[in-house]
């Protein structure tokens, strides 16, 4: 089991290493050279060679390139991860302080909503197969898998935020604001779930240990959820748990729909802006989140999985 | 394969829906009752009327019309970026699976990384990088979905390969290149064609999405991403703007998606009885 | 003639879009406290099947109809939760695959102990007692261990063992046996076996052995019937079904069986003036 654990963290510094590189290599394939692009976006009036050179030295682009990436994983592990091109007094970190802790919310409570409401339609879906329910909620999904993010965000802020006035537009700050994008980022990953549970409870019905627990007259309550529903909520607390990264990812559309002053909003400004250290560290952040849930949530499998456990 | 196509009905008429809906888009001029670009200021947030079908935006711009030209961008672009998608997964798919070794190596290996990233991430990654432009956020989709395309297309010809047919073939002493179009390609179709209309519902809905935050199709060209992005800004004083636009995505995504399914069934049927 | 079970003419179908495909016709038997009846036939002949449609242990998408008494009482029209008390207390049913019959996320010891709490108002503590005398009577070794070890850590002898535990620990009036001894070794049928026996002779339960196994049907049945295509075929004491039988498919059974153990004879002999 430990042996396992490290063969798996041993196994993620490669992929670390890869996803920071690529990170890195991104700054260097902007078709023009970064310092002038600095100059640009900060206004400078004439851009002078001895500016570039200036700037070049500030921004340590003139060291070779592979001395650059280490300084720069470095600096990143220590938490430095260079300055903003568009305004130098700030560094890349504290935009990310600043901003992380609102998307870390809106992420927190998606995935909130995603848990509480995905569980219990999909078992009620699965223990109704076919039935009102069922059907209803098979047409919903559907739906909602057509419908873009956006849109949808779109249609909660005109209906219940204009017509209906109950929940306020944009902004954050309380919880009341929090709950229209949360449920917009929510939506496609409920409907994802939804069907996860149902089918796997559905494919979990039809094995031996059902039938088993029929022939020995357990009631049926304790069947469903003792026995099959903890049994599907393995494969799916994973599935869930590895994505969260995307579910944070996901935010960056919505908080841009609903004004959300989170990451999102962030690297989609700094998009426009050129303000490429933030949108570098941004991917590198999402990329190491991805790596990092992954690792997590497979271990936490095979740690809850008794047949797992023992082997290694 | 022709008759079970016939007779799956969700098939025949979610290809005709797609057909005649690129039809419309296509032959634009020809259907719309006005012109898409032609401001008139005063007319603007017209109600539903004869000359304006679905009434008039905030700048008095026919929407119907903007709907119809639309399509172009729309679907258009969703349908290059998934040519686009298979033409480089199918090619390094081919290539990974047929000559192995050191190739399909390197290829499989930067299959995983790309993969390894949240793909929306990547999207806005890469569009930054580039710059704002149409054909960026083409790249910028075929980049994050080629590795799929290559993944199982080498799948499906590692699994072909070894079959009596190919291996009879080469016996022959066909050329390579012969044997990979005239066997390995129709054999893989099948999957091909239910994963790209699957995907084509999800590059709309990307595309759009970009054309939404401006990132992709500029205003004023009539995108229905960029459309809702307009009726964004006058969502108190005319709510009706960004109903059309969004239902339409709606539609032309579910008739995608219900497609892939049929296809499915259709080319597919042991997988179908499950 | 008393009897504990006894199904009269019992017909089981598939419903499926229009139509219905019958999977059992007609089947009746009987039988009697303290007697064993075996059940012959081949995969697909309907003895699983009817058993199961008695015992309410099909879905809604199978149509059953005729009649099965239990103690004299119908069980067809019984509700689900009357019919979830009699499995496991009243009768003991024990089924073929032992390996994956448990649930592989929960302990031995837990899935004894739902079972008892779900027919019985034992406390802890008893069940615990009783779970350990039900393993020990069952020749299991150190059974303290055995409550806590997942069912993936035991063999399968041993968990067909449990089953068997399980399945007779409430006193039932009828043992259901559905193949018991398909999935396991040579060895560990013939131990399973004697078990099954044993529990004859100590307990008096009515039983019914189902198994397409000759050879082990012989070994506990005292009386036989034999399906076929979901139908009685022929029914009788295993002597009769020797060397009485008049149906054909009975009678292929029958020589099959001879055949196999006259190979065996003869493999034997010479196996023995090789020694000698």
């Amino acid at each position: 089991m430990k042996r396992y654990v490290i063969r798996r963290l041993l196994m993620a510094i490669p992929l670390l290493l890869v996803i920071s590189f690529v990170c890195f290599c991104f700054i260097s394939l902007i078709p023009s050279n970064p310092a002038e692009v600095a100059l640009r976006i900060q206004q400078t009036p004439i851009i002078t060679e001895e500016a570039i050179a200036k700037m070049e030295e500030l921004l340590g682009l003139n060291k070779p390139f592979l001395v650059r990436y280490v300084d720069w994983v470095l600096g990143c592990l220590h938490g430095d991860f260079g300055i903003s091109y568009v305004n130098p007094a700030r560094t890349v970190a504290g935009e990310l302080v600043r901003c992380l802790p609102a998307t870390l919310q809106l992420a927190g409570a998606s995935f909130i909503i995603v848990v509480v409401l995905s569980i219990p339609i999909g078992f009620l879906c699965a223990i109704h197969k076919d039935g009102w329910f069922d059907k209803i909620m098979r047409g919903i999904i559907f739906i909602s898998t057509a419908m873009p993010a956006y849109w949808v965000g779109l249609l909660l802020m005109w209906g219940i935020g204009v017509k209906l006035g109950w929940l306020p537009t944009n902004g954050n700050g309380t919880w009341r604001h929090l709950i229209m994008p949360a449920f917009t980022v929510a939506l496609s990953y409920i409907s994802t779930y939804i069907r996860l549970i149902r089918n796997n409870m559905l494919e979990n019905m039809k094995q031996d240990y059902v039938l088993y627990a029929n022939v020995r007259g357990l009631p049926q309550k304790s069947i469903l959820i003792k026995h099959i529903l903890k049994n599907s909520m393995h494969t799916c607390i994973v599935a869930m748990g590895m994505s969260i990264p995307q579910l944070i990812s996901g935010t960056i559309v919505v908080e841009n729909v609903f004004s959300w002053p989170g990451l999102g909003t962030l690297c989609i400004s700094s998009i426009f802006n050129r303000d490429y250290p933030v949108i570098q560290t941004y991917v590198l952040l999402i990329g190491v989140l991805f790596v990092v849930f992954n690792l997590l949530f497979d271990i936490l499998q095979t740690v809850s999985d008794p047949r797992l456990r023992k082997e290694s | 394969m022709g008759k079970r196509f016939l007779h799956n009905r969700t098939a025949v008429l979610t290809v005709s829906l797609v057909a005649i809906i690129a039809l419309i888009g296509i032959f634009a001029p020809f259907f719309a009752p006005n012109d898409p670009y032609k401001t008139d200021i005063l007319n603007k947030f017209a109600d539903y009327s004869a000359q304006f079908p679905l009434g008039t935006d905030q700048l008095g711009r026919c929407v119907l019309s903007r709907l119809i030209y639309g399509i172009r961008p729309t679907l258009g672009l969703a349908v290059l970026t998934m040519l686009g998608t298979i033409g480089l997964g199918a090619l390094l798919g081919i290539m990974a699976g047929y000559f192995r070794g050191i190739v399909e190596e390197i290829i499989m290996r930067v299959v995983d990384v790309v993969l390894s990233f949240p793909s929306q991430i990547m999207v806005f990654a890469v569009v930054a990088l580039l710059g704002v432009s149409v054909q960026n956020v083409i790249i910028a989709n075929v980049f994050i979905k080629w590795a799929w395309y290559a993944r199982m297309i080498r799948t499906g010809v590692m699994q072909y390969r070894d079959r009596n047919f190919v291996q009879f073939s080469r016996c022959v002493g066909m050329p390579e290149r012969f044997i990979l179009f005239r066997h390995l390609l129709p054999s893989i179709t099948s999957d091909l064609a239910v994963l790209a209309s699957l995907d084509v519902g999800w590059a709309i809905i990307n595309i759009s999405t970009l054309s939404f935050l401006s990132l992709g199709v500029q205003a004023p060209t009539p995108e229905w991403g960029a459309m809702l992005n307009e009726a964004k800004d006058v969502l108190t004083s005319n709510p009706t703007q960004m109903i059309v636009p969004g239902i339409a995505i709606v539609v032309l995504v579910s008739c995608f998606n219900l497609m892939g399914d049929a296809l499915r069934d259709v080319l597919d049927p042991k997988e179908a009885e499950r | 003639m008393s009897t504990v079970l006894e199904l009269k003419n019992l017909q089981v179908g598939l419903r499926q879009r229009q139509s219905e495909t019958p999977l059992v016709k007609c089947v009746s038997f009987a039988v009697a406290p303290g007697e064993c009846l075996g059940i012959l036939g081949e995969s697909g002949s309907g003895k699983s099947m009817s058993v199961k449609a008695a015992m309410g242990l099909l879905d809604s998408s199978f149509h059953i109809s005729g009649s099965a008494l239990f103690q004299g009482e119908e069980l067809l029209g019984k509700s689900a939760e009357e019919l979830r008390r009699l499995r496991g207390g009243r009768v003991g049913i024990i089924l073929q695959n032992p390996m994956t019959c448990f649930d592989p996320i929960y302990r031995i010891g837990d899935q004894i102990a739902e079972t008892f709490a779900a027919h019985n108002s034992w406390d802890k503590a008893e069940i615990r007692t009783r779970s350990l005398s039900m393993l020990e009577k069952m020749r299991i070794r150190s059974p303290e261990e055995v409550l806590e070890k997942y069912p993936h850590q035991l063999s399968g002898g041993m968990l067909q063992r449990v089953m068997i535990g399980i399945a007779t620990a409430m006193a039932p009036e009828l043992l259901i046996a559905d193949e018991p001894t398909t999935a396991i070794d040579a060895i560990t049928q013939f131990e399973i076996l004697n078990e099954l026996l044993k529990i004859k002779h100590e307990q008096k339960v009515a039983m019914l052995f189902i198994s397409h196994d000759l050879n082990a049907i012989s070994k506990v049945a005292d009386r036989i019937v034999v399906l076929n295509q979901g139908q009685v075929v022929d029914e009788g004491d295993f002597h009769h079904i020797l060397y009485h039988a008049t149906d054909p498919y009975t009678r292929l059974l029958v020589e099959k069986r001879a055949a196999v153990m006259r190979q065996y004879r003869v493999v034997l002999k010479k196996a023995g003036a090789e020694h000698a």
